[in-house]
């Protein structure tokens, strides 16, 4: 399953884990909800992590720019020979690789989007809102691995694709990253 | 010939310290560590790499620090009875990288009491466990917990603890900026008698040692200190680095320890490289500071310690959560996690006696109370149910906004039973079989959790909480109160193992932490504890591994006074 330019998911692909996002994190004022903060961008460039070099696993620092200092969080830092091991094998599945099979299979995410996507089915995105929740319902399975990783795409640091403008750390009243500005000390222990 | 003086496995706070003592005293160190180096650059003048930042995707849910669980799987069962494991995955995981778990920890660093170092002559055995003394007494300690303070940079009020043990003199800086809502909780507790103070903390105030103050950005425990406000271990790191006497190789896996054929000395050790190649390295002494799992694993790999003791008396502190929900915004997340204690639970007043001898219980013996903050947004939202909920809750944000967790590390009681030792099948990546644990909570542990819980929620409620509950971590086995669905205790302080005393039939090592079998290893970490106490093991690490460093080096044993007004108990 090839990765091209970081992305996995094709364009209906990407349509129905956007609605599904949408059934988990349901919009509500101000919350923009699953859709609109980018979920399924950030989920499509976990499973294409390994298309782009450094892959997209760990963010580089020290700042991102967003309360001083230089914007760092972009550059992405290679992985050691055992980290690609370990998220290559979670990405992409064992596939009898023997050196991924230390202890046994592991079924891969591209492997489970792919078939769960299909699961829901190619209307999902066009059925009434009570349909797709029993759709995502009848797969616990695969609706826990979509929720987890809803949850990061939401609220994790933009530079991984989801958290659009911050819109999820704006809703929630969440600041974000803050070094190297920091908090004043009566920021911390006042009331305010 | 060796390569070396000393090869020292791991660079957490317990290595750390043994590498500072011993280039200081001018030994050749080669130090090696499984993990990755994200700390401090290996060459002049070792400034930081820039890999650290605020954010809690990286650290918290995809393993920067490692283990990554995937390749270094741990497992578990409560006992035997229940066959090989009940668990597989993250077990008790404390960082593998340059630093260990000190990097990471949010560094509360508070000194046990006299009598932790005797609770057995002083307080008496308890039925299924098996306390001892240590065979080190608190006023031989102090000036190494002196020492340890300046070496780490401690932020603390040294009058601020009225049960705190005796000192030779103040905390090098003054305590850091209190958080808000450890504020309101600190006045509640004062209201209900308990003695709340500002938590001594590895963290600068001021600058201190050439690295900056903290300026309270919040991603503190879990989390790398961006701007190096945390100086365990980084500060002992450099220092070692600083004299061209230490060689830090990185992702270096130790498999054994090597044994000369008398079997009474060690040539050194073997391990794996980045690229999995083996090599070995030659030294006169053999120092682990691998950490309380870490090291006993690798004693029982080597087939080193005595075989009835290594890997048991495995304690971690018997956790209770007691959660309170309030209904104004608390800002939990500026500040450094934790800026509260209160002892109150160690020393037992009346009520705690009486119910400890309802319980059939000569004692209590609990532990430190944290005043500490909420969660951060990714976890508050995994916590949550799908569906309309999650968004109207985090929108509301009780578990991260609103909450106080007061955290009580409960004194976690020595018994054989509770060990870690080596799983029959599950493999990590290099092959070796993976550490499993087995552990069951003794049960003066629940009864003194289930006592001290219901009067910590009473303090919350006076501070404001307009709801609060409580959990144990482990979950109590037979309880509905559960923190999450993993059964293994997810207390970050590890220790026992490889017990130190002066009887090489019931202990692992001597009084001076070598193992009693094989006269040129040394363990630095908390696998020598005999007990557990109520208190964050880590300040104790440092100053037993800088005491055990300097007698090997040769030093002369520092000295304090206790000064004659001093307080303490
Ligand atoms: C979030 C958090 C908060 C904490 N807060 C506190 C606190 O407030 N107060 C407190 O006292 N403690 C706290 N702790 C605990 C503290 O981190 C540990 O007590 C401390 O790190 C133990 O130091 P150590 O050097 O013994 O072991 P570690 O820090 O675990 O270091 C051991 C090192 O050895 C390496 N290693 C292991 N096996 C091998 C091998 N075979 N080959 C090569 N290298 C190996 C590991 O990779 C690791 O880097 C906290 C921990 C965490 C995770
Ligand atoms: S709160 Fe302070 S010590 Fe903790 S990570 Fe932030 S700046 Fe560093």
């Amino acid at each position: 399953m090839a990765a091209s330019g970081g992305r996995f998911l094709s364009a209906e692909e990407h349509a129905v884990v956007a609605a599904a996002c949408a059934r988990l994190i349901p919009a509500r004022d101000p919350h923009p909800g699953g859709a609109a903060v980018g979920c399924a961008d950030y989920i499509d460039g976990l499973l294409g992590a390994f298309g782009v070099e450094p892959p997209r696993i760990f963010a580089g620092g020290p700042f991102s720019g967003r309360a001083g200092g230089a914007a760092g969080f972009g550059d992405f830092l290679p992985l050691s020979r055992v980290e690609e091991l370990a998220w290559r094998t979670r990405i992409e599945g064992s596939r009898g690789i023997a050196a991924r099979e230390f202890n046994g299979p592991v079924r891969g995410w591209q492997e489970e989007y792919r078939a769960g996507v299909a699961a829901l089915g190619a209307d999902f995105t066009t059925v009434d809102a009570a349909i797709q929740d029993a759709r995502l319902d009848a797969f616990p399975d695969f609706r826990a691995v979509l929720y987890r990783h809803a949850c990061e795409g939401a609220y994790a640091a933009p530079e991984y694709g989801g958290n659009r403008d911050q819109a999820g750390w704006t809703a929630i009243g969440f600041p974000g990253d803050v070094q190297p500005r920091g908090y004043r000390d009566i920021e911390v222990s006042g009331r305010a | 010939m060796s390569d070396v003086d000393a090869v020292i496995v791991g660079s957490g706070p317990a290595g750390a310290t043994a590498a500072e003592v011993l280039t200081g005293a001018g030994w050749s160190v080669v130090m090696l560590e499984k993990g990755r180096n994200h700390l401090l650059a290996l060459d002049e003048p070792y400034g930081p790499l820039g890999h650290v930042s605020n954010d809690e995707l990286k650290f918290l849910s995809r393993h920067f620090l490692g283990p990554d669980p995937f390749l270094e799987p741990r497992t578990f069962r409560h006992r035997e009875s229940e066959g090989d494991r009940i668990f597989t995955g993250g077990v008790n995981n404390l960082p593998s990288t340059v630093g260990g778990g000190g990097f990471h920890a949010d560094g509360k660093l508070p000194r046990f009491r006299e009598v932790d170092f005797h609770a057995r002559s002083e307080l008496g055995p308890i039925e299924d466990a098996d306390i001892v003394d240590w065979p080190v007494g608190y006023d031989e300690l102090e000036p190494y917990y002196a020492a340890a303070e300046r070496l780490v940079g401690v932020a603390g009020d040294h009058t601020a603890n009225p049960f705190a043990a005796w000192r030779s003199g103040p905390y090098p800086m003054p305590p850091g900026a209190d958080m808000y809502c450890a504020v309101l909780t600190s006045e509640a507790a004062t209201r209900h008698g308990f003695h709340p103070y500002r938590a001594p903390t590895g963290v600068n105030s001021v600058e201190y040692d050439g690295r900056p103050a903290c300026n309270n950005c919040g991603f503190c425990a879990f989390f790398g200190c961006p701007i190096e406000a945390k100086g365990d271990p980084v500060a002992p790191l450099r220092r070692a680095l600083q004299t061209g006497r230490l060689e830090l190789r990185t992702e270096s896996y130790v498999t054994d320890v090597l044994i000369e054929p008398s079997g009474r000395r060690a040539r050194g050790v073997r391990y794996l490289d980045a690229d999995g190649s083996p090599h070995e390295v030659s030294a006169g002494t053999v120092i682990l500071g691998a950490g309380a799992f870490e090291t006993p694993r690798l004693l029982l790999r080597s087939g080193i310690g005595n075989p009835d003791v290594v890997g048991r008396y495995l304690m971690f502190h018997f956790q209770t959560y007691v959660l309170g929900i309030f209904p104004s915004r608390l800002h939990g997340h500026r500040g450094r996690s934790v800026t509260h204690l209160m002892d109150d639970p160690i020393v037992p007043d009346d009520l705690a006696a009486a119910a400890a001898r309802a319980a059939g219980l000569p004692y209590f013996r609990g532990g430190i109370v944290e005043h500490g903050s909420g969660s951060h947004p990714i976890v508050e939202a995994i916590h949550l149910p799908p569906g309309a909920a999650h968004t109207r809750l985090m929108l509301e944000s009780p578990m991260r906004d609103h909450m106080v967790a007061f955290t009580m590390q409960g004194e976690d009681l020595p018994q054989s039973t509770n060990r870690v030792d080596l799983d029959p099948t599950v493999r990590d990546v290099w092959g070796a079989p993976a550490g499993r644990v087995t552990f069951a909570p003794h049960r003066h542990e629940a009864a003194c959790a289930a006592h001290w819980a219901p009067r910590l929620e009473a303090v919350l409620r006076d501070a404001g909480a307009d709801s609060t509950f409580w959990v144990t971590s482990p979950p109590l086995e037979d309880a509905p109160r559960r923190f999450g669905r993993d059964p293994t205790p997810i207390s970050r302080h590890i220790m026992g193992t490889a017990r130190m005393g002066t009887d090489p039939r019931t202990s692992v090592c001597d009084p001076w932490q070598r193992v009693h079998d094989v006269e040129n290893v040394l363990i630095t970490d908390s696998s020598v504890f005999p007990t557990s106490t109520g208190y964050g093991p880590t300040l104790t690490i440092v100053a037993l591994a800088l005491r055990a460093a300097r007698a090997l080096a040769g030093l002369d044993p520092l000295r304090s006074t206790r000064p004659p007004d001093a307080p303490g108990s």
